[in-house]
């Protein structure tokens, strides 16, 4: 019973941490899925993102725009990571770890050379707060949080639709049909790269101040939290949601749920310390089971 | 009109295993030029192609169409003036995009893609008529996905992509091999409806000696990165497959004869 109520207890923050990783699970969503591409800067641009966020509002900032300014600092970095790439022509996976390492030294300075610096919700007007999470009244940022996840999907079906968001698609899904249609497949990748980025680091901005701080390793393990999100989202949701929309939210919902079940074994016991390992396997094994399928059936056919 | 001058292309350069894919290669279309390209395996005719659309750049010579020099612009603006579709059937389409979409792409080819809508209501009545010119039913499944289509139904749709804004120059590397006799000859149909309704200049390259021989007014064949015959005329019009078989054994001495088998088998 105790158990139970403590798993019951714990969902509102689950479902709020799931909302806020599920904007960072977009962001992936656009580099994997959408451009092809495994971009592991969204480590380093979640931390620069809160860093940014969390500096601008401790120097008296409105939490709104600091939150856009760290989305462009985000969308900078990712700029950065798609140079490296296109301009230099380091792999993406690598030129993504060097905008990352990077980011390490520069979120320490924009930090002021602190490891985590705090903001309370006591002391500045913040968006939303994890002390608000099981309270009933607007100040919840369980509401907040809902609504920034269905705007900005909406907003981004609109941009998929467009005639940049169309060549964005057509770059990832083919580049040579893409460059045989007149599309610049180096520019777009690294507009994408920039949007993923900025989204990441929106969500870093509005995860500091939910959880109070911004911290230097706030980040580390982003993309494959994100990258669980999007298979566990696609991977349950796969029949139903057809729709670009609709996959979206699936991934939302995706980076939901691995919050819920996250906070369900924590409260089975499992120790914090496990929780990166635990993660890794989880994601391993889903991004394994289509090879593995279709290995079987190779075999299968063999036979 | 293309002007291709002398135009040179070396693979692995300065290596043990360098290759002349081009060498010095010259050759001149006229407005409304439907020209077949034959030649055995590494004669330089997709090497031709890709130096023509940029996908490969030029170690020297020109590329030159109605006047303005390609030579040095990158692939995706070449594409602006040049239509083209592949020997792969899953090359020329994005698999994940619905049918529309992918012609929607195509008919901005050239153009910024900005943030105005991917494709217009307009356009989609554009597409259901073109569409139903194919004569493949496809007008009513606008919203599939290019990746459920068979590989003949993506060659016509990348056909249509490909002739959808009028090209100056229309490209076709060997767009039929991979595909059934029938389908293929079919989607040869096809081209050759839309190539002449258009009066599309175009250059198609292709393994089978009949097909080289029965469509276009003009036909090259190429040996080792040069060429070696250019047919037109009445001249074309009376070619048969053993004369050609005859000229590829006296030009293209070097050749050895796998290539010969193939080419005759493709013949038949």
């Amino acid at each position: 019973m105790n158990l139970l109520t403590s798993i019951l207890n714990s969902m509102p923050g689950a479902v709020s941490q799931g909302l806020v990783w599920g904007t960072v699970a977009i962001g992936v969503y656009i580099t994997y899925r959408i451009l092809d591409i495994a971009d592991l800067s969204v480590d380093g641009t979640i931390a620069t993102g809160g860093a940014v966020c969390v500096m601008l509002i401790r120097g008296g900032m409105n939490a709104w725009i600091a939150v856009l300014i760290a989305m462009l600092a985000g969308a900078v970095a990712g700029l950065c990571t798609g140079l490296f790439h296109i301009k230099l022509g380091i792999p993406a996976i690598l030129a993504g770890i060097l905008t990352q390492l990077a980011l390490y030294s520069v979120n320490l300075r924009i930090l002021d050379s602190k490891s985590n610096q705090a903001i309370s919700v006591d002391k500045y007007s913040l968006l939303v707060s994890s002390r608000y999470v099981r309270t009933i009244g607007l100040n919840n940022p369980l509401i907040l949080l809902f609504v920034i996840c269905v705007v900005l999907i909406i907003l981004l079906y609109c941009f998929f639709g467009t005639e940049l968001g169309s060549a964005l698609r057509a770059t990832g899904a083919n580049p040579r049909m893409a460059q045989a249609q007149g599309i610049n497949t180096n520019t777009n990748i690294i507009i994408g790269l920039a949007l993923s980025n900025g989204l990441t680091a929106f969500a870093g901005a509005i995860l500091s101040q939910f959880q109070g701080s911004a911290d230097v390793n706030m980040g580390r393990g982003a993309i494959v939290i994100g990258l669980a999100a999007v298979t566990i989202g696609e991977v349950l949701f796969r029949k139903v949601f057809k729709n670009f929309g609709l996959k979206l939210f699936g991934v939302v919902i995706g980076a939901i749920i691995y919050y819920i079940v996250l906070q369900i074994v924590l409260a089975l016991g499992l120790n914090t310390n496990d929780l990166k390992l635990l993660t890794a396997l989880i994601v391993a094994v889903f991004l394994g089971i289509p090879h593995i399928k279709a290995n079987m059936a190779a075999r299968a056919h063999k036979d | 009109m293309l002007e291709v001058k002398n135009v040179t292309k070396i693979f692995k350069k300065g290596t043990i295993n360098e290759k002349v894919a081009l060498n010095g290669l010259s050759l001149h279309l006229d407005p409304g030029d439907y020209v077949t390209v034959i030649g055995g395996n590494g004669a330089g005719k997709s090497t031709l192609m890709n130096c023509i659309s940029g996908t490969m750049m030029l170690d020297g010579g020109s590329v030159s169409l109605n006047g303005k020099d390609l030579s040095r612009l990158p692939e995706y603006k070449r594409a602006a003036m040049i239509g083209r579709v592949f020997q792969d059937p899953m090359m020329g389409t994005a698999a994940t995009m619905q049918i529309e979409e992918n012609l929607a792409l195509a008919n901005r080819r050239g153009k910024v893609h900005g943030l105005r809508w991917g494709i217009t209501a307009s356009e989609r009545e554009l597409f259901r008529s073109k569409l139903a010119e194919l004569n493949l039913g496809l007008e009513d499944r606008m919203t599939t996905k290019a990746g459920l289509l068979s590989g003949g139904q993506r060659q016509a749709v990348t056909l249509l992509m490909a002739t959808l804004k009028t090209p100056e120059l229309l490209l076709l590397d060997e767009h039929t091999a991979a595909l059934d006799p029938i389908t293929a000859g079919k989607v040869l149909e096809l081209t050759d409806k839309i190539v002449t309704k258009e009066k599309l200049t175009t250059l198609m390259i292709t393994h089978n000696m009949k097909d080289a021989i029965a469509h276009g007014n003009r036909l090259i064949m190429m040996d080792s990165g040069r060429i070696v015959a250019d047919i037109k005329g009445e001249e074309k019009k009376n070619l048969t497959v053993k004369d050609l078989l005859d000229l590829f054994s006296s030009t293209c001495e070097e050749r050895n004869l796998t290539d010969k088998m193939m080419l005759s088998d493709a013949g038949d």
